[in-house]
């Protein structure tokens, strides 16, 4: 049975981590909405880019000549997959959702024989994933100083992954990230970036589209857009995932907080009931000892 | 006016003008070329130079340093990154070249088997210097 004085603090510091939880989960809330605002402003170019690149790479895709990075290196030995999580913590299941769905793809190219490097984003998934796989590790990309994601940034990891490609380093690379539902719910994804993969394009449509003119020729274009489309999907997962973070940051906060002011309910009941029991207790000290009298 | 079109500038981060248009220049990588209604549909890639578009409520400048221009029933460019013309001085260009001049340094280093990226770059930098000496800055000549 805690003493009233261990009841008073314990109640004084659940009270006090109720007001950093309420606190972040603010902070969480504002920062979603700005992340929020990003995404949608992102995202008419990357519609539009892979509305253009989907009907190129569909006239294109087949002829023998085709880009790498359309076409493949011809060979599936050797796969890069991009882990992105978050640099902070305190975000509930969030990062540890996409490294699951990491881990499990990993176990999947193993058993089939497959090569695996990983490539980290954010430091959180790196931590995550060092002692199991930490030996396949290429290369890790700090977001930690970054306080506002710009297309800059994605070019900087698009180029790293780039290069690595130009040098033969892998043959498919895949990113993995969370996409933003809403709040209380994100879901981890993992999308195909290179060769790149694009929905095949309904043939109704792709027949009513307008029958473009190409300056330079097709091939020259899609040389020069391909490299971009692996920047601007690099940045839509960037920005979704930094939307799930604050989505996941702002509930899992709000959850602590409503457990913190559960647990003080709990607390001040028993502190009132141990009260009253010393009173009632002194109480009858007094009266017995006067009844001695 | 008599003719519009749908025109948009969109950049990866945001969304600059989307507006009626009945007239757009655009540095298209082989050639500079004036877009009104009715053109026929056309990709091309754009090379660093400066977009003009006569809207319906006056005309309207952006310094773009790359990307495309998807011409349907409307236009779309679809710039990597693109500035308003008054919002253009000396710093943010001085920025923007040392920003091409360090990708040119990268991609040199880096890039092994296809000539490709790295003559990119350098054309790249040059048509930064181009569009500098047009809008009149010091186009501070990179030496490489």
């Amino acid at each position: 049975m805690p003493s009233l004085k261990d009841l008073k603090n314990r109640i004084a510091s659940v009270k006090s981590t109720r007001k950093i939880t309420k606190a972040m989960q603010m902070v969480a809330a504002a920062k979603l909405r700005r992340a929020q605002d990003a995404a949608e402003q992102a995202r008419p170019y990357a519609e539009r880019f892979n509305a253009v690149l989907g009907a190129l790479s569909a006239s294109v895709g087949s002829s023998a000549t085709a880009p790498k990075l359309l076409a493949g290196t011809g060979a599936d030995d050797v796969h890069l997959l991009i882990v992105m999580t978050a640099e902070r913590g305190l975000c509930g299941g969030f990062n540890s959702s996409i490294v699951k769905k990491a881990r499990v793809a990993i176990e999947t190219l193993k058993s089939q024989g497959k090569t695996v490097k990983i490539l980290t984003v954010g430091k959180k998934g790196r931590e995550q994933l060092k002692r199991d796989h930490g030996a396949l590790f290429i290369g890790h990309v700090d977001l930690g100083d970054v306080k506002r994601l710009g297309y800059a940034d994605a070019q900087k990891i698009a180029r790293d992954v780039l290069i690595r490609f130009d040098g033969g380093e892998f043959d498919v690379a895949t990113i993995f990230y969370s996409a933003f539902v809403n709040v209380v719910s994100q879901v981890p994804q993992s999308q195909q970036i290179i060769p790149a993969a694009f929905d095949a394009p309904e043939t109704e449509e792709a027949a009513s589209g307008p029958l473009y003119d190409y300056e330079p020729d097709e091939e020259r274009i899609l040389a020069d857009l391909l490299p971009r489309g692996v920047a601007t999907q690099i940045f839509s997962a960037l920005l979704e995932n930094a939307a799930s973070e604050q989505g996941a940051r702002m509930s899992a906060m709000d959850n602590a907080t409503r457990n913190a002011g559960e647990m003080i309910d709990k607390l001040t009941i028993e502190y009132n009931r141990s009260r009253q029991a010393v009173i009632t207790n002194e109480l009858i000290e007094i009266i017995s000892g006067a009844e001695a009298l | 006016m008599a003719d519009m079109m749908q025109f948009d500038l969109v950049s990866p981060e945001r969304n600059l003008l989307s507006a009626k248009a009945s007239l757009v220049s655009i540095p298209g990588a082989e050639g500079d070329l004036a877009v009104g209604p009715g053109h026929e549909p056309m990709i091309t890639t754009l090379r660093p130079g400066i977009v003009k578009v006569d809207t319906d409520k006056g005309t309207e400048q952006f310094v773009v340093t790359g990307g495309f221009v998807e011409i349907g029933a409307g236009v779309s460019v679809l710039a990597e990154k693109a500035v308003p013309y008054a919002d253009m001085d000396q710093a943010t260009y001085e920025a923007l070249v040392k920003e091409a001049e360090a990708m040119y340094h990268d991609v040199k280093a880096n890039w092994v088997n296809e000539p490709g990226p790295v003559d990119d770059a350098a054309k790249l930098l040059q048509d930064m210097v181009a569009v500098g000496t047009h809008i009149g800055l010091d186009p501070m000549q990179p030496n490489f």
